[in-house]
């Protein structure tokens, strides 16, 4: 699953590295490191760890839009 | 028809396109199908991928905990957009309105938003930047190269420039294991951005983690081996650095050379825009059909005597491409201005480095917490009289208050007492940025001047 955190927005609480340890990690005293692209087997983790941040930072990708594969360089809608 | 007519129309079935699918490009496709808009939607890129993030690819991506190839953006629409990936966008003809591809096909618009945003700068010396070990950064095949090479273990990496990006490659090679000679022409790292009084702390910082760090000195030649692989680079005192890997590390070229000849007021210092993202032509008149956003935009802001800015920071592509979306499918009085505060962050060495504002405006800066020498303090920048800017080193908490000081036009020095202000904060120095006419590499924040069509470009590349 794909997440995207807004570090500006960011301010090191980190309650998400405590939720979903797997995926995000403090880095030095405020640095935040994370996977862009967390394993399916962590989406409920990093749902709460989204939920929880005090500074709703955390976007993750709509389930439902979930888009398909499409060939590199093809043209396509979606 | 009534205008109000027309607009309906637009937004119901009018055709958009995007060129330049990256993060500007796909937030502003996103808010446009959220508004309303069920028109037809295309989104143009040249890169064969679908829009990703950047910022993880000198950061965590080099440093391992991530990969190269999975860093796209999330999406929180459905687009139903028609894609054309791995083609550019060739030229413009605006009578028309029509995108001509390289491949041939020509893509017509109502609605045309702008998003090319900016390329790594090469090195400038064409045949040395072919040598087998010559790397730039900045996209996710840049990063997928440089990490493979990484990995291999090189006996010592050299960075040129020592910008965001370069000091954040200096640090994950650190982090590495890997030895790293950094080369910067300014007088210390990130001295364009956030001038020679942080840059001190900058410095610091590489040297306390190992960087073999040598300011004011130019990189003037890359020698290979017989094969073509990097085996030397030369210095501009005179000295040489074995080396096999060396990251080309001198700041972005605007994405507007297929814009040339189109009338547009597109130039190497961007695409000039109003404050409602509208593209200014060369005549300085400003179009009402074409919108720019992200790194390749140059608009005014009001916060800083509406001079054009130049900001190439995540978070000024995601709000000035909402906001262009917004004003593409609105009436006049609908439309809004783009008033964000400029804010970027950085990571590198264990520090969490945050800016609001424009520092490189700053005359002068006042470490108003903490303090220099503990590299952890927020230092607040002045110009004529008020807060301009202020940047943290781990202390991100303080900077919602300065973006306040600086919405409001507070007084500096700052009067207040602050919590935990130092002795060395009780009196501004001089910020001591590099002479505004002696080009760098470092800035991020480029403050343009008041002319939508101003074509000059300050930038030449670092050779001794
Ligand atoms: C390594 C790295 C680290 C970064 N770290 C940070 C950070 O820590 N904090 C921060 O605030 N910012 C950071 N940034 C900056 C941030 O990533 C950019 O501000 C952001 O990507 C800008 O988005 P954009 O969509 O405007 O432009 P871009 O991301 O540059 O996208 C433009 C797209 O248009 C495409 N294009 C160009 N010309 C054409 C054409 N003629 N036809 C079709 N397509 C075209 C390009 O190939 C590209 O895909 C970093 C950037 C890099 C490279």
């Amino acid at each position: 699953m794909r997440l995207v955190v807004d570090l500006n927005r960011c301010q090191g609480y980190a309650q998400c590295a405590f939720l979903a340890p797997d995926v995000f990690a403090m880095h030095g005293e405020e640095s935040l490191l994370y996977n862009p692209h967390a394993e399916e087997a962590q989406r409920e983790q990093v749902l709460r760890a989204a939920t929880a941040c005090p500074v709703q930072a955390i976007l993750v990708e709509d389930t439902d839009e979930a888009p398909a594969t499409m060939g590199e360089g093809l043209s396509g809608v979606r | 028809m009534s205008g109000d007519g027309a607009l309906e129309r637009l937004r119901r079935e009018g055709r958009i396109v995007i060129v330049g699918a990256s993060l500007a490009g796909l937030r502003a496709a996103e808010t446009l199908r959220k508004e309303g808009f069920t028109g037809s939607l295309t989104l143009i890129g040249d890169e064969p991928h679908e829009p990703y993030d950047r910022p993880p690819l000198s950061k965590q991506v080099l440093l391992g905990h991530a990969s190269a190839d999975r860093t796209e953006l999330p999406r929180r629409h459905g687009l139903d957009a028609q894609w054309r990936l791995g083609v550019a966008a060739a030229g413009l003809d605006m009578a028309a309105g029509r995108v001509r591809l390289d491949d041939g096909d020509e893509v017509e618009y109502d609605r045309l938003l702008i998003t090319t945003g900016v390329r790594a700068r090469p090195w400038p010396h064409p045949a040395e930047a072919e040598l087998d070990g010559v790397f730039v950064l900045r996209t996710r095949d840049d990063a997928a190269r440089l990490q493979r090479r990484l990995a291999a273990s090189p006996r010592r990496v050299l960075v040129i420039g020592a910008g965001f990006t370069g000091s954040e490659i200096a640090s994950a090679c650190r982090e590495r294991g890997l030895p790293v000679t950094v080369a910067e022409r300014g007088a210390a790292p990130l001295v364009g951005a956030l001038g020679g009084v942080i840059g001190q702390v900058a410095a610091e910082l590489q040297r306390a983690h190992g960087v073999d760090l040598r300011c004011g000195i130019m990189v003037t030649g890359l020698e290979g081996d017989s094969a073509g692989r990097l085996r030397r680079a030369h210095l501009s005192d005179g000295t040489s650095i074995d080396t096999d890997v060396a990251v080309v590390s001198l700041g972005a070229t605007r994405n507007t050379e297929w814009l040339a000849g189109s009338g547009l007021g597109a130039g190497p210092r961007g695409i000039a825009c109003d404050a409602g993202c509208r593209a200014f032509d060369v005549r300085g008149i400003v179009t009402d059909d074409i919108f720019v956003a992200g790194d390749v935009a140059r608009s005014p802001h009001a916060l800083f005597g509406y001079q054009f800015l130049s900001l190439e920071h995540w978070g000024n592509a995601v709000a000035q491409a909402a906001t262009a979306a917004h004003n593409m499918i609105s009436s006049s009085s609908e439309r809004r201005p783009h008033l964000w505060v400029p804010a970027f962050w950085s990571s590198q060495f264990g520090v969490n480095i945050k800016s609001v504002g424009v520092p490189s405006l700053g005359e002068e800066v006042i470490v108003a917490q903490g303090s220099l020498a503990d590299h952890r303090f927020t230092g607040v920048y002045g110009y004529q009289g008020r807060v301009i800017a202020a940047v943290s080193f781990d202390q991100t908490k303080w900077l919602e208050f300065y973006q306040r000081q600086i919405e409001s036009g507070a007084p500096f020095p700052p009067e207040y007492s602050s919590v935990d202000r130092r002795t060395e904060g009780l009196r501004p120095v001089p910020a001591d940025f590099p002479d505004p006419s002696l080009p760098t590499h470092g800035p991020t924040v480029t403050v343009s001047g008041y002319s939508p069509t101003d074509q000059r470009i300050t930038f030449t590349p670092g050779r001794g």
